[in-house]
């Protein structure tokens, strides 16, 4: 039992990856898988949270209602030192209060109107692939395309000026930077949330056809504060960018150095499989490799083992989408395969509210840029491209690429 | 096949719409679900039942 476990004997998470295989998960994370669904691992606090690594087991903690994500409360496996005065949206509370806020910004990511953008989103995919074109070569992908196509369509969907995207893009990368100190990030969300106030204020006098401006209406009958608004659109800001478009160029990356893949991608006509090739990058990818943190409020009985009300749950989704009891030959990269039951966002209901979104962005990102560019490539060899094992989402700093 | 659905836990993932557009569709003022049709063909079945897996909130139950 791990209660026996030498104290010493407990590996400090998050785990680093094996070098030479930027996307796999690290080895002592599938060591863990290996032995079992459950484990304990040590956190930068000295803290001993359980973590969760097979697939079934994570699903079914993240919907049981006796699992919290209020990261307020003591126990809570913290990625980092808390900052009590930063903007915190409803990722981290509980319903009734998470599902009161949330619902307030669901319309805008319908099924309906998300389609409703795709014509506008080809359109920026295009332009700046053209842009590319007849731009110097080689290039940055992630400076000239992947950050730029989702900045662009979170500030049209927000409202947000998409000239102030260095100061958002910078403050993000500071937030998500699991190196940066509290302070560093504490400053981060600071900017943002008193940019996002500021901005408020603006839509209140002046509102458009935005998600911010909808949420004036809200301030203005009292059901939600400036500050709670703010919040979120620190949180739909942060997360409608930086996560895209490490899907965008990590999997360009994973596609180049999986040059059979691509062509089947890039020779494709049917949005079957290009939706197919989204699911499977998101399962095998799986950028945000911090796990997903809880904590138990009640004695959780799961795999023979007792998780004690208090204890704090890590749900490595990461390596739960490589559990092969649920993806078959889990290592292989296989655009064919049906991965569309992944927990790449997550599960329960804190699942990624824009994940429709983000499905859009990326089948139309796939099934355009190969086609257009097909002799695309790297310009550096991959020992050289510096990947973000520093980062909570996972991708890379910078991809150079030649054609 | 007999479905039925829980609006109160539904997050308005909008995974069911995809899976099975004939089945499922959602709210337009929250995106929460809508049941088109409560007593699918079977042709439809296998998609309802992949849209009943995918549900983060499980608020999709089958009945045969």
């Amino acid at each position: 039992m791990t209660s026996t476990l030498n104290p010493a004997e407990i590996p400090e998470y998050p785990m680093a990856r094996a070098k030479g295989c930027p996307f796999d998960p690290p080895p002592a994370l599938q060591a863990k898988q290996a032995e079992g669904p459950l484990s304990k691992v040590r956190l930068w606090d000295g803290s001993t949270p359980w973590v969760v690594t097979r697939y079934a087991e994570q699903r079914a903690l993240l919907a049981d209602p006796r699992v919290s994500s209020d990261i307020t409360r003591p126990g809570y496996p913290s990625p980092a030192p808390l900052n009590g005065s930063s903007p915190i949206s409803f990722i981290l509370m509980d319903d009734p209060e998470h599902a009161r806020l949330r619902r307030m910004v669901t319309a805008p990511f319908t099924i309906k109107r998300v389609e409703a953008m795709r014509p506008a989103v080809q359109k920026i995919v295009d332009d700046l692939i053209d842009d590319l074109l007849a731009g110097p070569k080689p290039v940055d992908l992630v400076t000239a395309f992947a950050l730029p196509v989702p900045s662009l369509v979170i500030c049209e969907l927000l409202g947000v000026p998409y000239a102030d995207h260095d100061f958002f893009q910078e403050n993000s990368k500071t937030i998500i930077n699991r190196e940066a100190s509290t302070e560093q990030r504490a400053a981060a969300l600071g900017h943002l949330g008193g940019y996002l106030h500021n901005l408020l204020d603006e839509k209140l006098a002046n509102p458009g056809d935005d998600l911010l401006s909808g949420l004036t209406e809200r301030i203005k009958t009292g059901e939600l504060s400036q500050r709670d608004a703010a919040g979120i659109g620190v949180l739909l800001l942060i997360a409608g960018h930086e996560t895209t478009a490490n899907m965008i160029a990590l999997g360009t990356l994973a596609l180049l150095e999986n040059p059979g893949q691509l062509a089947l991608l890039r020779d494709t006509e049917d949005p079957k499989l290009v939706s197919s090739a989204v699911e499977e990058l998101l399962r095998y990818l799986h950028i945000t490799h911090n796990g997903r943190r809880r904590l138990a409020l009640e004695d959780i009985e799961l795999d023979g083992q007792i998780i004690r009300a208090g204890d704090g749950l890590i749900m490595a989704n990461d390596i739960g989408n490589r559990d092969p009891d649920a993806f078959p030959d889990p290592d292989r990269l296989d655009i064919q395969r049906d991965a569309r039951h992944h927990v790449a966002f997550g599960f329960g209901v804190h699942q990624c509210l824009g994940q429709p979104l983000a499905r859009m962005e990326l089948q139309v990102v796939y099934s355009t840029l190969y086609k257009r560019i097909p002799t695309l490539r790297l310009a550096a060899d991959l020992e050289e491209i510096p990947f973000k094992h520093d980062g909570s989402v996972y991708g890379v700093y910078s991809l150079p690429v030649t054609w | 096949m007999k479905v039925t659905i829980d609006q109160d836990k539904c997050v308005a993932s909008g995974q069911c719409v995809v899976a099975a557009a004939d089945v499922f569709d959602q709210r337009d003022e929250d995106g929460i679900v809508v049941l088109l049709n409560p007593d699918p063909p079977a042709e439809q079945a296998a998609d309802v039942r992949h849209a009943a897996v995918v549900c983060p909130a499980l608020a999709i139950h089958i009945e045969d």
